[in-house]
C-alpha cells in the first residue's frame, strides 16, 4: 500500500469513533495492542527527549526501504507513533520525503501534532524524514 | 498595612472579580488550575490597564508635561504600595523587574560582582526553581565559585540539619525558595534566615509561589533579598519586584546600564542615580507596575488572612479527595503545605492525564515545572500539577477528582 492508501484507512477508521474521547480511547489502545519495541529502547542513543514526553525511536534500511520501531512512555503518543511506523514502514525514502501527514486533520488528531502540546510527535515526524533522507547519502 | 479584613469571604463574590472564570473551555466551565504558572486578573487590574492606555499613557520619570506627571506618580504610588504589602523599610529597597527571573539575575549579578570570588561557596536548595538555581550557576562559572545544596526527604521537607552543616567562612549567600512550585513545601524562611545571619550570611528569598498565598513581611522575616513576579500575585505579566535591604543595594553595582539609572554621564566617567533608579535602567514596564499596584490593593481589601484561611481549607480538603483515589501518588506532603498538588497516576503518563483534563476543562500543568533536581530525587519524570488560588472552591476539587477517575478508566 502507499503511504496515502494507509493514511486514508486510519482516517476512516478514526471517523468511526465520535468525540475525543472515543478517539483517543482507540489510539491509546491502538498503542496498547502493539508488539514491543525492544530494539527502539534498547539503546539510550534511541531516545528523543521531548519537553514532557520521552520517545525511543529505531530505523533501518532494507532493501532501499526504511523501517521503524518507535515507542513512547505516553499513551497518546505511543499510539500515534504506532500508527506514523505503519504509515512509513517499508515505503521507499524518496516517498518518504515527499509525503504530507493528511490522515492528521482527516482522524481529527490536530492537537496531538500541535508544536507547544506536543513537541514529541513532531520530533518523531522530523526523525523519519531525517532518516529516510540520511538512507540516501 | 492591612491583611485582617473582618469581612466574610465571599468565593462566589471574588469569582465574579474575574472575567476569565466565566469562560468555557472544550464546551465545559473552565476550572482554573494552573495558577503556579500565572494567575487569572482581577477587573480592578484590567480596567486600570485599560485605562493607562486609553487616557494617561506617559513615559515616566522623563517629561514635565501632565501625563507624564500623572503616570510618574501613579508608578511611584505602586512602588510605595509594594513597600507597604511587603512591610519594607522604604520604597528605596523596592526595585522593579520584569519578573522574578529577572530579579534573581539582578541579584546573582550585582551582588556576585561585589561580594562573591574565587572559591566562595553559595547555597541553595535542592527544591528550587530553575530560575533559583541557574543564575547563581553563571554566577559561579563567572567568578569560580561554587553551589551548595540543601537536600529535602521524602515529604519535601527540607533536612534543617544538613543546612546548619553547609556553611563555612566561604559561604556568601542563600537563597531559598519560600513555596516549592512542585511540592507546596512552605519552608520555615524566618528560622533559616536566623540561622545564616548567625553566620554573618545574607540569604535571598525567591517568592514566586509565596507572595500570593503567604503574609510577607520583610522585616520580621528579616530576609536581606526577596523576589517575585506580578504576574502571580493576580498582577499583569512581565512585571517582577527584587526586594533588597537598603544597605546591601547600596553596595552593589547596577545590573544594566541605560536611561534613568545614571546621575551623570560623560565619555571619561559616569555616575549612577541613586535607589531604586540605580537598577532600573531604560523605561519601566509602568503600566504593568502600576496594574501590580493595584492587585496588590485587590487582596488587601480582601485581607490575606481571610485567603489565606480559604486556601488552607482547599488545601486540606485537596490533600484528603486526592489522597483517596486509587494509585494516585502525591509528590510533597511536608509540615506546612500550600495549595499545590503534585500527583501520578498509576500507568498514566502526565501528558495524557494533563490532555484528558484539558478536554474536561480543566487547566492544569505537567512536567518538571522547571524543577529537575526534584524529579531526579523522586525518580521520575514530572508529574500532573493543580495549583490553586484564592477563587477556586472544593466543588472544583470534587470535579477534578471525577475527572480523574474518568481519565483512569480510559487509560486502563
Amino acid at each position: 500500500m502507499t503511504i496515502d492508501e494507509i493514511q486514508n484507512e486510519i482516517a476512516a477508521d478514526f471517523k468511526k469513533h465520535g468525540n475525543w474521547f472515543e478517539k483517543r480511547k482507540y489510539l491509546i489502545q491502538i498503542g496498547k495492542s502493539a508488539s514491543p519495541c525492544a530494539r527502539a529502547r534498547a539503546s539510550g542513543d534511541n531516545l528523543i527527549r521531548g519537553c514532557q514526553v520521552s520517545t525511543w525511536f529505531y530505523s533501518e534500511s532494507k532493501d532501499g526501504k526504511m523501517f521503524y520501531e518507535i515507542d513512547s512512555d505516553s499513551g497518546i503518543v505511543k499510539g500515534i507513533a504506532v500508527l506514523l511506523a505503519r504509515i512509513f514502514s517499508g515505503q521507499i525514502p524518496q516517498d518518504i520525503i515527499l509525503s504530507d501527514l493528511k490522515f492528521v486533520a482527516d482522524a481529527g488528531l490536530e492537537e496531538d501534532f500541535s508544536p507547544v502540546r506536543a513537541n514529541s510527535v513532531l520530533k518523531i515526524v522530523g526523525r523519519i524524514k531525517e532518516t529516510a533522507a540520511a538512507s540516501l547519502r | 498595612m492591612n491583611m485582617t479584613n473582618p469581612k466574610k469571604f465571599d468565593v462566589k463574590k471574588i469569582r465574579n472579580d474575574f472575567p476569565i472564570l466565566k469562560r468555557k473551555v472544550n464546551g465545559k466551565p473552565l476550572v482554573y488550575f494552573d495558577n503556579g504558572a500565572t494567575t487569572q486578573k482581577p477587573k480592578p487590574v484590567i480596567d486600570i490597564i485599560n485605562k493607562m492606555h486609553t487616557e494617561l499613557n506617559s513615559n515616566v520619570h522623563r517629561g514635565i508635561h501632565f501625563l507624564s506627571d500623572q503616570t510618574t506618580q501613579m508608578y511611584e504610588a505602586a512602588r510605595e504600595k509594594t513597600r507597604a504589602y511587603m512591610n519594607a523599610k522604604s520604597t528605596r529597597e523596592i526595585i522593579f523587574t520584569s519578573g522574578v527571573t529577572a530579579s534573581i539575575n539582578l541579584a546573582a549579578f550585582s551582588f556576585g560582582e561585589a561580594f562573591v570570588k574565587s572559591g566562595d561557596e553559595i547555597i541553595v536548595s535542592e527544591m528550587e526553581h530553575h530560575s533559583n538555581i541557574v543564575p547563581w550557576q553563571m554566577l559561579c562559572r563567572r567568578n569560580g565559585a561554587k553551589l551548595r545544596v540543601i537536600p529535602f526527604d521524602e515529604n519535601g521537607d527540607l533536612l534543617l540539619d544538613e543546612y546548619q552543616k553547609l556553611f563555612n567562612e566561604r559561604t556568601k549567600l542563600v537563597a531559598l525558595v519560600h513555596v516549592s512550585n512542585s511540592l507546596g513545601t512552605i519552608n520555615p524562611v524566618k528560622e533559616m534566615i536566623a540561622v545564616a545571619h548567625k553566620n554573618n550570611v545574607p540569604v535571598l528569598v525567591d517568592g514566586a509561589q509565596a507572595i500570593q498565598h503567604e503574609i510577607v513581611d520583610v522585616q520580621d522575616m528579616d530576609c536581606d533579598f526577596y523576589a517575585f513576579s506580578g504576574h502571580k500575585i493576580y498582577g499583569p505579566t512581565g512585571t517582577g519586584v527584587l526586594y533588597g535591604k537598603e544597605d546591601w543595594l547600596d553596595k552593589m553595582p547596577p545590573w544594566q546600564g541605560g536611561g534613568d539609572m545614571i546621575d551623570r554621564v560623560s565619555f571619561s566617567e559616569t555616575t549612577y542615580a541613586q535607589l531604586p533608579s540605580k537598577f532600573e535602567a531604560g523605561t519601566p514596564n509602568y503600566i504593568g507596575a502600576i496594574g501590580l499596584g493595584a492587585a496588590l490593593d485587590y487582596l488587601t481589601a480582601i485581607g490575606m488572612e481571610n485567603i489565606k484561611r480559604h486556601e488552607k481549607e482547599l488545601t486540606d480538603y485537596g490533600l484528603e479527595k486526592l489522597s483517596a483515589i486509587d494509585g494516585l501518588k502525591i509528590y510533597g506532603t511536608p509540615k506546612n503545605k500550600s495549595c499545590v498538588f503534585s500527583f501520578s497516576l498509576a500507568g498514566i503518563h502526565a501528558y495524557d492525564i494533563g490532555m484528558f483534563l484539558d478536554k474536561m476543562g480543566i487547566a492544569t500543568r505537567t512536567g518538571h515545572f522547571c524543577t529537575h533536581p526534584i524529579w531526579e530525587r523522586y525518580q521520575v519524570d514530572g508529574a500532573t500539577r493543580a495549583s490553586l488560588a484564592l477563587y477556586n472552591t472544593k466543588e472544583e476539587i470534587d470535579y477534578l477528582c471525577e475527572a480523574i477517575k474518568e481519565a483512569k478508566k480510559m487509560f486502563d
